[in-house]
């Protein structure tokens, strides 16, 4: 058995298998308002971040995407209560002071603040920040630039672009700090459109130098070398990946929103995923380039993708069989426990265990023998 | 392996070409040192080496480039990217990826090479450049010297035949340039590799050079031969060859060591005299600045460490140090661009944190590594204009002073479109508008030829005479040799060394100049300062 197989043996798992795994939770997620599988997909993202997370710096960003999720739920329900028009329940928890609106548009600032209304904003905030909180996962678990290293060949150029890009946006941040500093050197103060002005000029200067340097260096290492298929070849595999993932995109779409016409769902799905695939396989074959290193994608990576999808498929098979039991009647009465879509989500929390552990730095060299029998 | 065959090459828009008329040829396993004053057109014959220049630049190219049997004509750059490797000025601008790792094997991969071949090379790769415990790193978190070397290593695992480096050594530190050199030399010396590069400091490279290519520029013919030959009348050498000049060897030495075995009666000759002391002229004036017990930086990181120095009127005070050692720092300290944790920072007795900009700049004036960063405006004109509004002085005052630092530049000239000597007196113009009794520089050497590097100490002189007080942060140990009165050196945070130039440089293998090196245990700086001795000395005895 090849090492790449085992559980055990310590590597970096295919960012893409984390983000598969995103998104069967976030699929999940987006089928229901029942805060017990939503509180339970909350806690699997956090256990498993908590359990498989690197070092590295993006994967610390989890936590800012907790504390976003939680201000997208306290803004929710502000903006409930003060603009609640009363009528959503009998339950008054309080009642805000008044401010009428002009004309008759139907909305109010303040007054009564029902238990439903809150309880119904929390609910809907809670789901929106469930599914942020699986893109948080998804994003300090599999770095998203190793993600770009994986794309096919017909998509490479985009990838390389977006890699570019995510390397220059820092620099001018960085750039900019420093032409404003040294503004200050020649006793202006800044602010105003002026000073903007001012500041653009070199930041952009800089980046103009800075993407000609770019573009020499990648011209003369053998960028784009291979790539010399006729137009013909090259607007066919555009059209068909192009195509094929708005296809995917309209399928999606379909599946999720679950309230449009039969053919938007699967079968747009599977068109463009076929048409897309083709793309990209006859697009790769163009390409000639080779990929040093490439993500290994072995069993840990189908375990780790299979369990996210087990958690959407037993969501989608309950919301069939046993809708109540994700739709809540009221909102005000105590949620039941959907058994199968638990079960399922629980699944999604094995990859806390079945991902395999990352790679600890190799200790430091020990000091060699013949320099400490000198010493010695 | 290189061949230039009636080379002319005129870039769209101008009327006369860059380079006229060039045949040259190099032939395998040379290292061929490229040579000429900014902008005579140095990086253009580089970058026609692997095509780019007219490929990638545009413009038109008359006769042929020819590369390892390789007409540029009908092969685009990356068409000749497993024949010459290029490496451009900035290395962190033309890498693509963001791991040592990736980045060696980008250029494979654009190859299309098989899976282990790829994998192979990268590991030899990563053996033969010393980068082995950098493999998984981030390019960013990489010191100069390593980014540089990483840059080399990422053209190498290709194979090419010919590496091409536009000035790979002038950001670097005279410890991290040493070990970028030292690469080139075992990648000639091990693998056979052509290896053309541009360099302005001639003191570092001419001793490994087999040849010297020189641009003159202004369509002047391209000359070539050996370092000697070519040295022999040039108007620009390194301190070794003017010593040799002054002291009339034959044939001229390259390097510390020819010279240093050549020496001895050079040294018997000046045993007994006097080298002058490199002090301020009259005496140190009144403290312009202090900074006592500085602590600054990063909250969790101080970068300084509790740092006191005091700066006088009339003084020219070299601040030394690696790469990091906290130089940029403790010239933004005393701009207030940053803030001390601790301690006391005082320009004319007034703390530059608090000091509104605009009073700012009546005490103090800094010239930022990268001079551009100053300006703005679209012609050298309304740049003066505006720094005379901004230190509320009689219009003209700035014009003046550039066209005395820099005289002959149009004014309605784009900044962008001046040399970089031009930029650097541009900003030191700007600066010095305002009349500040403190002037910082920062890097000022960084990309000037000896003949802007000239000028510049001769302004340093100047307004040093005058009464300004003159800090400047710099790697170039010749240039502290030649205008420095004081130096004071940073390591870790810390001023490990403050005195006069004397004291401090002669000593260290890393600061001390080349005619230090040469006529230890005598204490002699430049060249000018022996054959000013010599003069002196009524009964000369050539050896």
């Amino acid at each position: 058995m090849r090492p790449q197989n085992l559980v055990t043996f310590p590597r970096i798992l295919h960012p893409g298998a984390w983000w598969l795994w995103a998104l069967g939770l976030a699929a999940a997620a987006s089928r229901t308002l029942n805060p017990v599988p939503l509180l339970l997909i909350l806690a699997v993202t956090g256990f498993v971040v908590a359990a498989r997370r690197s070092d590295a710096a993006w994967a610390h960003s989890y936590g800012a995407f907790l504390k976003l999720a939680l201000l997208i739920i306290a803004v929710r329900i502000v903006f409930q209560s003060l603009l609640s028009s009363g009528s959503q329940g009998p339950t008054v928890l309080f009642t805000l002071p008044e401010v009428p609106v002009a004309g008759s548009t139907g909305l109010k600032l303040g007054g009564v603040v029902s238990l439903e209304a809150v309880l119904r904003a929390f609910y809907e905030g809670l789901q929106l920040a469930t599914i942020l909180c699986c893109v948080g996962a998804a994003n300090s678990l599999g770095s998203a630039r190793r993600l770009l290293r994986s794309v096919p060949g017909a998509l490479y150029e985009i990838g390389v672009a977006v890699v570019i890009a995510l390397t220059f946006a820092p620099q001018l941040v960085t750039d900019a700090a420093r032409v404003r500093a040294a503004h200050r050197l020649r006793g202006q103060s800044g602010g105003g459109l002026r000073a903007l002005k001012r500041l653009a000029m070199p930041v952009l200067e800089g980046a103009l130098d800075r993407s000609v340097e770019l573009a020499a260096a990648m011209d003369s290492r053998g960028y784009g070398r291979t790539t010399d298929a006729g137009r013909v070849s090259r607007r066919l595999t555009g059209l068909l990946v192009f195509g094929g993932l708005l296809g995917v995109c309209v399928g999606v779409y379909g599946l999720l929103s679950g309230t449009s016409a039969g053919w938007l769902g699967m079968p747009a799905l599977l068109t463009g995923s076929v048409l897309a695939a083709g793309g990209i396989y006859f697009g790769g074959r163009r390409t000639g380039r080779s990929q040093y290193r490439p993500d290994p994608w072995a069993l840990p990576e189908w375990l780790v993708a299979g369990s996210g999808l087990v958690a959407a498929v037993t969501m989608f098979v309950t919301l069939a069989v046993d809708p109540a039991a994700l739709v809540l009647a009221s909102v005000t009465a105590v949620p039941p426990v959907p058994l199968l879509a638990c079960l399922g989500i629980g699944v999604a929390a094995l990859p806390a265990f079945l991902a395999p552990p990352l790679p600890r730095p190799a200790p430091a060299a020990p000091a060699r023998t013949e320099t400490v029998e000198v010493a010695a | 392996m290189i061949e230039f065959d009636g080379v002319t090459i005129t870039f769209s828009g101008e009327s006369t070409p860059v380079l006229r008329d060039v045949t040259l040829a190099i032939p395998e396993g040379e290292l061929c040192l490229v040579v000429g004053r900014t902008g005579s057109g140095k990086t253009t014959l580089l970058r026609a080496i692997n095509g780019l220049v007219p490929h990638f630049s545009g413009g038109t190219l008359a006769g042929r480039v020819v590369v390892d049997g390789r007409d540029t004509r009908d092969h685009r750059p990356r068409d000749l990217a497993e024949v010459v490797g290029f490496v451009g000025q900035d290395p962190l601008a033309g890498f693509v990826t963001d791991t040592v790792e990736d980045e060696l094997a980008y250029g494979m991969e654009s190859l299309g090479l098989p899976a282990d071949v790829m994998r192979k090379r990268v590991e030899e790769t990563l053996d033969l450049l010393g980068l082995a415990e950098l493999r998984d790193r981030q390019l960013t978190d990489l010191s100069g010297g390593q980014q540089q070397r990483v840059a080399i290593g990422a053209v190498l695992t290709t194979h090419p035949r010919v590496l091409v480096l536009d000035e790979p050594t002038s950001a670097l530190d005279p410890l991290a340039a040493e070990e970028v050199l030292a690469t080139l030399q075992r990648l000639v010396h091990d693998l056979g590799l052509t290896v053309v590069l541009a360099e302005h400091r001639l003191e570092r490279v001419v001793q490994y050079a087999d040849r010297v290519v020189l641009v003159p520029g202004g369509g002047r013919p391209v000359s070539d031969g050996t370092p000697d030959e070519m040295l022999q009348h040039s108007p620009v050498a390194p301190p070794v060859v003017e010593l040799g000049r002054v002291a009339g060897w034959q044939p001229l030495p390259l390097s510390v060591r020819d010279a240093r075995r050549r020496a001895a009666p050079l040294r018997a000759l000046l045993d007994g005299l006097v080298p002058p002391g490199h002090e301020a002229a009259d005496g140190a004036g009144e403290v312009v600045a202090g900074l006592s017990d500085v602590v600054a930086g990063y909250r969790q990181v101080p970068v300084l460490k509790g740092v006191s120095v005091t700066l006088r009127g009339g003084e020219v005070v070299a601040l030394m140090g690696r790469n990091g050692a906290g130089k940029s720092t403790l010239l933004k300290t005393l701009v207030g661009m940053r803030k001390p944790s601790s301690g006391r920072v005082r320009v004319g007795g007034e703390d530059p944190a608090a000091l509104k900009p605009a009073r700012l700049l009546r005490h103090v004036g800094l010239v930022p590594q990268v001079p551009g960063d100053l300006l703005y405006e679209s012609t050298v004109a309304r740049e003066c204009t505006q720094a005379d509004k901004d230190a509320g002085v009689p219009s003209g005052t700035t014009v003046a002073l550039f066209e005395r630092l820099s005289p002959g530049v149009p004014p309605g000239q784009h900044p962008r479109d001046l040399s970089e000597g031009q930029r650097l007196t541009l900003a030191l113009a700007i600066v010095l508008a305002a009349r500040p009794p403190l002037v910082l520089l920062d890097e000022p050497t960084r990309g000037l030829d000896y003949t802007a590097k000239h000028r510049l100490v001769e302004i340093l002189r100047d307004l040093a005479s005058r009464g300004h007080a003159v800090m400047l942060a710099t790697h170039d140990v010749e240039l502290v040799a030649e205008v420095a009165t004081r130096v004071a050196v940073l390591a870790d945070g810390e001023v490990v060394a403050d005195g006069p130039v004397r004291d401090v440089v002669v000593s260290s293998p890393a600061f001390a100049p080349q005619v230090a090196k040469i006529l230890a245990p005598q204490t002699w700086l430049t060249p000018t300062d022996v054959a000013v001795a010599l003069a002196g000395v009524t009964t000369v005895s050539r050896p």
